[in-house]
């Protein structure tokens, strides 16, 4: 896709203005993402095939290309790989259900109020988003108001508790990352010209027609941005399993920072890293191919 | 709202129909409850006079808003917060805003790979590029520590800033600068008293998304950082046993800070358009 896009370049429009100033524009935030992300990515596939020194301390280890290790490292953590694209899968598809008719009241029926309710989407996301976490876990613990009120209506038992749990993960990811889902949503819904929907109407399509032919997919690219702007953040997220859940709701992202901290173990880290990078790359290659919104990248 | 009531109608028909009508409405007042209620809890914890740990309310208190450093280590952790988020925001914006103009004003060779070498950061999660510069620094004997954060910190927020100005950049009037030439500007003038103050406030816009994507990392931080504490990390070490109320206080004053900035934006904007 991008690829393509420079053939085209190459071959048509090249105005060149300038010859050599846009390298010089570029150099040296290129030169900076070279060395703090492109060159940390290859040493992290030079990490993931290295073994430990013989007799050697802990966090010693030599190169010796054992490409094993991939298959060691994922079937130690089969579950929370399994588990870290699930609960991303649910809290991209809660944010689009959540964010998408709020986006829509936005972008059309608020009026003069437009820009002061766009302010007070992102507007939470100002506090810290360990504190929001943590609020959570207040929300849903004993001491909450939801916990009581469930117990009250009889919709949870009276033994019942929503911490600690994969439902306050979900939780939490849902919030943390909603504004991802909500701006770009936004910023597509804003742009659809209302006179395409007047035309829908005079055609005699109703309300729902118009939305499901013509309101959503001008919203597609929104919708493909924000789900990725969300479900990619999730599936790397160890921070809301940390706070909210229990040792059965750990991801794929508690186990590379366990890895790395307490046990020591590079090369199992590095080959969770890419093997992460990887699934994720090529998730998000397959959704933008399909959906068709090729110009995102 | 605006419903004329129509005397045939039986009640119950009224009201699903008010509720036909209004439904996006009602969702979208549910939605910023649902969106509000952290935030109110985050507010009214900093208030709780509660001692050390902070999961209960035990009663009002305005001691905490009074000693905001009253905690231990607290301060500390935020002017580390503060000063990598002040140089990492300067450096990442500066950068990213020579990229965005060179992306958004030149047809050059090599423009799709830098747009997918803008893209790949934000496509890569932070796990992955926090524990990927740990184990660059820790093979050349970096320790962890402020500049690794800082260099770790401009890397991710220079893709943010490229996005923003782009997006500024593209969306400008051609004509604007072609008037500017027409009065016999030149190139340089024209960028200096045309092109940049239009493109200004979405270099503003960067720099403050960039700010608070930086003051609230945590992921890439915490592994790059070493023994320096931030105020993320500070919130996720004390998580477990109950955080400080001071920590709400700093939560919330920032919360109210960048209201006061993005209202005052919002003024100046409305000023310059009339």
């Amino acid at each position: 896709m991008a690829f393509l896009q420079s053939a085209v370049t190459r071959a048509g429009t090249f105005t060149g203005r300038k010859g050599r100033l846009p390298y010089l524009l570029l150099l040296p935030g290129m030169l900076w993402l070279f060395t703090f992300f492109i060159l940390p990515i290859i040493n992290l596939a030079g990490t993931s095939t290295q073994t430990p020194v013989l007799g050697g301390d802990t966090g010693q280890y030599v190169q010796t290309f054992r490409l094993a290790n991939y298959i060691d490292a994922f079937n130690a953590a089969r579950p929370q790989f399994a588990r870290s694209f699930i609960y991303a899968f649910l809290a991209t598809l809660l944010a689009l259900a959540i964010s998408y008719p709020l986006a829509y009241a936005i972008a059309f029926r608020s009026g003069r109020f437009k820009n002061i309710l766009l302010v007070l989407v992102v507007a939470p996301f100002f506090t810290s988003f360990l504190l929001r976490t943590v609020a959570w876990k207040q929300i849903l613990g004993e001491e909450g108001f939801v916990v009581p009120t469930l117990r009250a209506l009889h919709i949870i038992g009276p033994q019942a508790t929503l911490t600690a749990s994969a439902l306050a993960v979900v939780t939490g990811m849902t919030y943390n990352f909603l504004p991802f889902m909500t701006l770009p949503l936004y910023a597509s819904l804003e742009r659809i010209d209302p006179r395409t929907l007047e035309a829908s109407n005079d055609l005699y399509a109703n309300g729902i027609t118009t939305f499901r032919k013509v309101t959503f997919p001008l919203s597609m690219p929104g919708v493909v941005a924000g789900t990725l702007l969300t479900f990619i953040p999730a599936a790397g997220d160890y921070v809301n399993a940390a706070i909210l859940g229990n040792p059965n709701t750990t991801m794929i992202g508690n186990v590379i920072d366990s890895r790395f901290f307490r046990i020591v173990d590079y090369p199992t880290a590095a080959a969770l890293s890419f093997m992460l990078m990887a699934a994720i790359l090529i998730l998000v290659t397959i959704y933008i191919r399909r959906s068709g919104t090729d110009e995102l990248v | 709202m605006s419903t004329v009531p129509i005397p045939t109608l039986p009640v119950s028909k009224r009201i699903s129909r008010w509720f036909g009508r209004n439904l996006i409405r009602i969702y979208a007042v549910l939605g910023f409850t649902y969106l509000f209620v952290p935030v109110f809890y985050t507010i009214a914890f900093s208030f709780n006079n509660a001692g050390k740990s902070n999961l209960v309310w035990k009663g009002f208190t305005l001691s905490n808003w009074a000693n905001p450093c009253g905690a231990p280590d607290v301060c500390a952790a935020l002017g580390n917060s503060l000063k990598i988020g002040v140089i990492a925001t300067t450096a990442a914006t500066i950068l990213g805003t020579l990229i965005a103009f060179a992306i958004g004003r030149h047809r050059f060779r090599g423009r799709a790979t830098t747009n997918l070498l803008i893209f790949l950061p934000m496509a890569t999660p932070e796990v992955v590029l926090g524990s990927s510069l740990l184990a660059m620094f820790l093979a050349f004997r970096i320790n962890p520590g402020v500049w690794p954060t800082v260099a770790a910190h401009v890397m991710f927020c220079i893709s943010f800033v490229v996005v923003t100005v782009k997006a500024r950049i593209a969306s400008l009037d051609p004509r604007l600068e072609q008037a500017a030439m027409d009065l016999y500007a030149n190139e340089r003038e024209t960028f200096r008293r045309v092109t940049l103050p239009l493109v200004m406030p979405g270099i503003a816009g960067a720099a403050l998304l960039a700010f608070s994507l930086s003051f609230d990392d945590f992921i890439i931080t915490n592994f790059n950082s070493g023994t320096m504490n931030t105020f993320p990390k500070f919130v996720y070490t004390s998580a477990a046993r109950g955080i400080p109320a001071q920590a709400n206080v700093i939560g919330s004053s920032m919360f109210l800070i960048a209201l006061v900035i993005v209202a005052a934006g919002q003024l100046v904007n409305r000023k310059k358009a009339r």
